[in-house]
């Protein structure tokens, strides 16, 4: 701890950090736009000046920028100091000459930094009597909108676009007053993270487009916090709705989690709930005919079904944990079948069986980026989990970092840290996939080759680390030297980190992961190993238990059931065709309870509407094993509730006793927790319905909610009642506590003066990076087991050998695409890829297909037809398809395919 | 009263073609380097130091000094460099070119000898596009040098080596902001770069590197031949050495003369530029570049050294100075000045990109006849915004340099642009 | 496609820099020198040689000035604007020449072959007003010599 002076009072500081930071951690107010917690201090927008004093007999003093200054013991600054404070009006003043006057049409009004910026410094009126420079705006895709006239050169959209992100295509141009933030030519940005940019930029130069197609000002949304479903890391989100629609996603700030950043699934993936193939009231298909009846009848229907037994549930790993829960709860532990397919759930119980039983620690995302040297074996992170390869990025730079440090430059001092370690490499990163990846770029080294290769190249490396685990046998020299490579770098970090992950569906792989961990551990290191978890709460559904769903199937085929419940899944994601079919022929009763149509849905008896992310509380466990609470946003129109009420009013239309008494979210927890002891401490992640702060509820709607009286007068011209909400200490309303708050009990961050959602986070931490006191991270629920390590994983797969008239098929993940919830989200899916079969050059060749030739693809009986992809990174004898899209979805892979180029099929699509 | 010695200039050719290696060594050229090799670095270093030497880039700072931050020994980083700051693009400049196309070898041996005094392993001279002639007369040079042993490996068997390498400019005056100039250099956006750290120690690709100006690189070969007691008695004043002085404007014989540091600008202005034009009299001079503040009348017996200029509320900057005359208007010559900085400005920071347009377009508006009451307000307010340390480099408050002194000395003009809403100066066309 | 002459001249810079990038302004120079500008598509090309995005070298390129974006004449001349040209009668000079040329500053005459330019100081400030022409140095300038310099180039 430091003394920083502050307009003579002195104050506890950190001095590792710079002034600013330690200015606003302090809760105090200093303008500043450059700056930025996550992307350092570059000292180019001059805003955050302050005067700096020798000592106290200094009176003249200079100024200085807070951002760029250490806060040593002993700095002696002042806010107040008028020279300073006329600096930054005047710093405000030059931004403002070319500004345009279009706050009232402009989509960042109310939660524009600039404008609480030019607040703060009492700049009020134009002097500027010149033309005002304008710039042609680009077409940058679908998901964002670009308005550079609004632009103040603060860089911080390239510096978090190129240098933290790792984008090529946004770049500044020109020089002078008409710097450019753009592309070369116009065309969609082509990073995974480029939906940032809305957040970062501190006025409205990047805007979400699908927001400004449905806009509302910031404090018209109702909010609540909320946990992204797109994927296994369980990011933090604020979703906002108004008049019934989800209006889009900004990130919420979790220091653990995802700090400042989502991916661009995670952003737009939102739509999803607005689609028109929602589910919104009851179906009921009687005599073929499917038609909506009330929630009454369907009450009546679900509780009939119920009351004539022999019944199964399927449950959902994107279902919440309650939801899950009330089902098993429902049908009964030994009647619930864990709703993944079979391959897949095993998988994931092997990933908890080593997180649970080995001592290796699974890092949160925050971890993930102090990691020194980094393996990550068999999965293609960027694609599956995005967020996480963000964090991996930063973890390549630490070895700068560390050069830095040596150089005695403050590592918050970015352009020094940038220009002394330029070109440096990354620290260790080896990728070793069965194909090229993003994350490629920074990685020291990578290795390409079929997944069993990729386990023994695994294991190899554990046993280079501890010879008591498996040796590989007819290691090839080669492999065995990156192997050692491999250990070495590994052994020799400080904070090593494994990252793995289910996308190639080969068990052996997760072995390999686990041994080099293990092994590590056993040299004692604090090591990391993460994997990869695509869906949202996989990991919940893993603790839980349940049985593979194969036997489900069977038990259907023997007809030993009558009714199936299936909860929030579509099962032709999670068999084949035929299998699914041959299930839904031989289901005397179907019930569906989801939120969106699919072709599971469409088939069923009983359709039941439930809430989307947006529209129901519940809890989910992320990969890294953290449960969290997403909060209800909305209650959306028609009879839409959450799975587990509808079950519940089944279960007591049925006369059946077991949900009795369940009234709130926190019922269903406490018998869950009596259920299931794993699953306790999930009742921790967040305040339960009865937390109050100052014996008041925490509203969903700011205080500046407009039309609160008046917002339904269409269909009414009575003032509704705000409704209850027994679930969550929040209220639908603007009443209640409307203070300060840790972010995790902050729908929409907001401090006085601070309208930006960034920036009032930062205003919300009490150490910036850090939530204050009573955040709500989440809660973790594994963690690495006191004593004996089990026996490393003994069985090496055997070399991949190549076939000569066959080709092994292999998943290949898309950021846009592969997961099933954000294929609803239209504007995202623009940009998602046609499905495609990756060929090497080589096979390509020996099969005389080129690009974009067309190729029967025979799998099982079945033939489809695939468009051609040459991928020179892909080892022969290798083939990829495109992961959860047609006309692969539900079929297990990989599986040994054979090839055939499509008869004439180039010249047709010439022709057409 | 020292002798009037001319070491830089004085073996130029007489026909303006460059010296050849051959010439030079007659005249005396390589002593130096042959002198420093058999020198230890250290002693090298040293013998700068006590020469007081000062930057000849416009700020003046000490040359020993300077190098003397470079780490060194057997942990120092490597490879080291060496850079000569060629680029020369402030306007009213004209030295270091006079020394580029003429004398090559002079500049090839100060770095050298400098270089071998940092212990740096590559040497760049960055060089201003608009030089093709001191391109070619480099180019020529650093080959003879090369083909004589002095440059490349194990040079004249000392066992140190030296690689030099031209680098021509983009064009872009921030390019001669020493951290800007090492980001171009590096083939980026030529944004200055963050002090601390200084180049010293984390210059090019992270590595240490020395950045000196062309006629400060120029002076070491005679500093190591004659020794720094020779070099301070140069002198007038108590900064060594020679200088380059210029003047340009409507004076009889504009030009480039080497005199002793501390020449006052009298002398300069009256002696060797023999006086303003027929009709005309001296208004005012910026002494220095465009980047420093005007003197007037009153400041003419000042000597022009880092020091005593500074009496004068000057600079002494690159020693070119550049005459007002009575009939040229001074509002339009700071707008031409400041449309230059404005147009130049990195777009880094928000004083000098912001700032520099809105003056540049107010200056342009008196000349125009569009001044209004109020703008002289908001000009001094942005003399002020732009002072040093400010701004992220050097280039805005150096562009405040003379319109801050132009506000005071001009006032009277600037007060007439604004009331009869025209230019009193005009038609001069 | 860069020619093969320009792609040797550029990979004849890479031994003198540590990266590729640093020679990225010498390699548009070099396009520059064969075709008189640097056209889009050999941005992506020396973009491409170099290992880096088209955007960051193109972000590179407009921030120099003597990186030609859009097409020139065959000779471009360089009027020099800065102060001492200035108060030697810069304007004169422009004036002479846009009556000459019958184009403006930035522009280039129809039959292509003039492009004319203003320039920052050109560091002759003693023999001002100047100007370049292509790579020549032209000092001194009065409407006389400025005639007989645009005589010399046809
Ligand atoms: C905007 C700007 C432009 C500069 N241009 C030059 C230049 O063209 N040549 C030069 O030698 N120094 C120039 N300098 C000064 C350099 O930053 C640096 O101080 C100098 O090269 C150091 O050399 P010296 O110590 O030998 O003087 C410039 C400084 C600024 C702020
Ligand atoms: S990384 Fe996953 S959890 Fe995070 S925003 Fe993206 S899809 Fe959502
Ligand atoms: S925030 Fe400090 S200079 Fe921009």
């Amino acid at each position: 701890m430091a003394t920083l002076y502050i307009d003579n009072t002195p104050y506890p500081a950190d001095p590792a950090q710079n002034v600013l930071q330690n200015v606003l951690a302090l809760g105090l107010d200093l303008e500043y736009f450059c700056w930025h917690p996550a992307l350092g201090a570059v000292g180019a927008c001059r805003q955050c000046a302050v005067k700096a004093f020798k000592d106290e007999n200094d009176t003249r003093g200079k100024i200085v920028m807070a951002c760029m200054t250490p806060a040593a013991d002993g700095t002696r600054i002042s806010i107040l100091h008028p020279d300073a404070k006329a600096f930054r009006a005047s710093v405000i003043e030059g931004l403002m000459l070319n500004h345009p006057h279009d706050c009232p049409v402009c989509d960042e009004g109310g939660e524009c930094h600039l404008q609480d910026m030019t607040l703060m410094s009492g700049h009020l009126a134009r002097r500027y009597r010149f033309r005002k420079r304008t710039f042609r705006n680009q077409y940058l895709g679908p998901l964002l909108k670009h308005e550079m006239n609004r632009c103040i050169q603060c860089y911080r959209c390239v510096r978090f676009y190129q240098d933290y992100a790792g984008g090529r295509d946004l770049h500044a141009f020109h020089l002078r007053n008409t710097v450019y933030f753009g592309r070369e030519q116009d065309g969609v940005l082509d990073n995974e993270f480029s939906g940032n940019l809305d957040e970062v930029c501190p006025t409205g130069v990047f805007k979400d487009a699908t927001y400004g197609r449905h806009y509302v000002r910031k404090w018209d949304l109702e909010t609540a916090p909320s946990v992204c479903v797109h994927c296994g890391l369980g990011c933090n989100i604020s979703p906002g709705e108004r008049y019934g629609t989800l209006r889009r996603n900004i990130n919420r700030y979790n220091p653990e989690v995802n700090g400042y950043f989502l991916c661009d699934r995670g952003r737009y993936g939102y739509e999803h709930a607005n689609s028109p193939a929602r589910i919104r009231e009851p179906l009921l298909r009687r005599e073929g005919k499917t038609l909506p009846i009330s929630k009454k009848e369907a009450v009546r229907h679900l509780g009939e079904l119920l009351r004539n037994g022999r019944v199964i549930g399927i449950g959902s790993p994107r279902a919440s944990l309650e939801a899950n829960f009330a089902l098993r709860t429902a049908v009964g532990p030994d009647r619930f079948f864990a709703g993944m397919a079979d391959m897949q759930y095993r998988l994931l119980s092997v990933i908890l069986d080593i997180l649970r039983n080995g001592p290796a620690r699974t890092p949160s995302l925050a971890e993930i980026e102090r990691a020194d040297a980094v393996f990550i074996l068999g999965e293609d992170v960027t694609n599956v989990t995005p967020r996480m390869a963000l964090s991996l990025r930063q973890s390549a730079r630490q070895s700068a970092r560390a050069a830095a440090a040596k150089l005695k430059i403050p590592l918050w001092n970015e352009i020094a840290v940038r220009d002394a370690t330029h070109g440096q490499p990354s620290s260790p990163f080896f990728i070793a996939a069965p194909a090229a990846t993003r994350l490629d770029e920074v990685a020291t080294e990578t290795y390409r080759a079929a997944p069993d290769e990729l386990a023994r190249l695994g294991h190899a490396v554990a046993h280079a680390i501890d010879p008591n685990a498996s040796a590989v046998r007819d290691l090839s020299p080669p492999l065995g030297a990156l192997a050692e490579r491999i250990a070495r770098a590994l052994s020799g970090a400080e904070r090593p980190l494994v990252v793995s992950g289910m996308s190639l569906h080969n068990e052996a792989v997760l072995h390999a992961a686990a041994n080099i961990a293990w092994a590590l551990c056993r040299e004692g290191k604090k090591t990391g190993l993460a994997f990869a978890i695509p869906e949202s709460n996989a990991v919940g559904l893993g603790l839980m238990g349940g049985r593979p769903l194969g036997e489900a199937f069977q038990a259907v085929g023997h007809h030993e059931v009558e009714t199936v419940l299936l909860l929030e899944n579509d099962l032709t994601r999670r068999a084949d065709d035929a299998t699914v079919n041959a299930f839904l022929d031989a289901v005397p009763h179907l019930v569906t309870l989801d939120l969106l149509h699919h072709p599971t849905s469409t088939r069923s008896e009983l359709v039941l509407p439930v809430g989307s992310y947006a529209e129901a509380t519940g809890t989910l466990v992320s990969g890294e094993g953290r449960a969290q609470r997403l909060f209800k946003v909305f209650i959306p129109k028609g009879e839409i509730q959450e799975s587990w009420r509808w079950l519940r009013d089944g279960m007591a239309e049925a006369g059946r006793k077991e949900m009795e008494g369940w009234r709130g979210l926190d019922d269903v927890i406490a018998a869950m927790a009596r259920a299931i002891p794993a699953l306790a401490p999930a009742g921790n992640a967040a305040p339960s319905a009865a937390f109050r702060i100052a014996g008041q509820k925490l509203p969903r709607e700011s205080f500046r909610f407009s039309g609160r009286t008046a917002i339904w007068a269409d269909e009414s011209v009575h003032e509704p009642k705000p409704p209850e909400d027994p679930d969550s200490p929040f209220a639908f309303s603007m009443e209640g506590y409307g203070g300060l708050r840790p972010a995790s009990l902050t729908p929409l961050p907001w401090a006085p003066g601070w309208n930006s959602n960034q920036q009032a986070n930062i205003k919300l931490q009490t150490k910036v990076g850090e939530s204050g006191p009573g955040a709500h991270l989440g809660l973790r629920l594994i963690e690495p087991p006191e004593g004996k390590a089990p026996p490393y994983f003994g069985e090496v797969p055997a070399r991949f050998m190549p076939r000569a008239d066959r080709w092994l098929l292999i998943p290949r993940y898309h950021l846009f695409g592969s997961e099933e919830l954000s294929r609803y989200a239209p504007t995202m899916m623009e940009l998602a890829p046609a499905p495609t079969l990756a060929l090497s050059p080589d096979d390509a060749k020996r099969l005389r297909v080129g690009e974009d030739d067309e190729m029967e693809v025979e799998l099982e009986g079945r033939t489809d037809t695939l468009l051609i992809r040459i991928d020179t990174s892909l080892p022969a004898g290798l083939a990829s398809v495109s992961a959860g899209m047609p006309p692969f979805v539900g079929v297990a892979l990989p599986a040994w395919s054979r090839l055939r180029p499509a008869a004439g099929g180039r010249m047709l699509r010439m022709v057409s | 009263m020292p002798t009037m010695e001319k070491p830089l200039t004085r073996n130029i050719r007489s026909d303006g073609a460059a010296l050849e290696r051959a010439a030079y060594e007659r005249a005396g050229g390589y002593e130096g380097l042959r002198k420093a090799l058999r020198m230890t670095p250290e002693a090298v270093l040293d013998t700068v130091r006590r020469s007081g030497l000062r930057g000849r880039g416009g700020a003046g700072f000490p040359t020993g000094v300077k190098w003397s931050l470079v780490p060194r020994g057997a942990d120092a980083p490597h490879p080291k460099y060496l850079v000569a700051n060629a680029d020369e693009m402030e306007p009213g400049a004209f030295k270091d070119r006079f020394l580029l196309e003429k004398d090559p070898h002079q500049l090839i041996e100060g770095m050298i000898i400098a270089a071998y005094a940092i212990e740096a392993d590559v040497a760049y001279i960055f060089l201003r596009w608009a030089y093709r002639e001191a391109k070619e007369a480099l180019s020529r040079a650093i080959a003879e040098a090369a083909e004589h042993h002095c440059l490349g490996k194990d040079i004249l068997g000392s066992g140190y080596s030296l690689e030099m390498i031209v680098h021509v400019s983009a064009g872009r005056y921030i390019c001669g902001e020493e951290t800007a100039l090492l980001n171009a250099l590096e083939g980026k956006r030529a944004n200055p770069r963050s002090k601390p750290p200084y180049p010293q120690m984390v210059g090019l690709w992270g590595k240490p590197t020395v950045v000196n100006n062309v006629e400060t690189l120029c002076n070491i070969p005679h500093i190591l031949k004659n020794g720094p007691d020779w070099f301070k008695g140069l002198s007038h004043t108590n900064d060594s050495g020679t200088k380059l002085y210029g003047a340009s404007g409507k004076v009889k014989r504009p030009g480039l003369w080497e005199l002793p540091m501390g020449t006052t600008a009298r002398e300069i202005l009256e002696e060797h530029a023999g006086g303003m034009r027929d009709g005309l009299r001296f208004r005012a001079a910026i002494p220095g570049g465009a980047s420093t503040e005007f003197i007037t009348e009153a400041h003419l017996d000042v000597r022009m050294d880092f020091d005593e200029i500074r009496k004068a509320g000057s600079r002494l900057g690159t020693g070119t100075m550049i005459v007002l005359d009575d009939r040229t208007c001074p509002v339009g010559l700071l707008w031409n000045v400041e449309r230059f900085f404005a147009q130049e400005s990195c777009g880094w920071c928000t004083p000098c990109w912001s700032g520099l347009s809105w003056v540049e377009q107010i200056l342009g508006a008196m000349e125009r006849g569009e001044g209004e009451e109020g703008d002289l307000e908001i000009l001094r307010e942005q003399t002020k915004f732009m002072a040093p340390g400010n701004t992220f480099c050097a280039l805005a408050p150096g562009a405040m340099e003379p319109l801050a002194s132009g506000l005071n000395y001009f006032h009277g003009d600037f007060e007439r642009h604004i009331r009869e809403k025209r230019c009193p100066y005009s038609p001069p066309l | 496609m860069l020619s093969p002459e320009e792609k040797k001249e550029i990979e004849a810079e890479f031994p003198l820099y540590p990266t590729k990038q640093a020679v990225c302004i010498d390699a548009l120079k070099i396009v520059q020198r064969h075709r008189g500008w640097v056209p889009d598509e050999a941005v992506r090309d020396v973009a491409a040689l170099l290992d880096m995005a088209p955007d960051e070298l193109d972000g590179i390129a407009t921030f120099y000035n003597r990186i030609f974006r859009r097409p020139v004449g065959r000779h471009v001349i360089l009027l020099c604007d800065s102060v001492s040209c200035w108060i030697m009668g810069y304007e004169r000079m422009r004036a002479h020449l846009t009556e000459r040329l019958g184009i403006g500053l930035g522009q280039t005459t129809a039959d292509h072959r003039f492009t004319f330019l203003p320039n920052v100081c050109l560091g002759a400030c003693d023999r001002a007003p100047v100007m370049m022409m292509d790579e020549d140095l032209h000092a001194d300038l009065t409407k006389e010599r400025i005639d007989a310099i645009l005589e010399e180039c046809q």
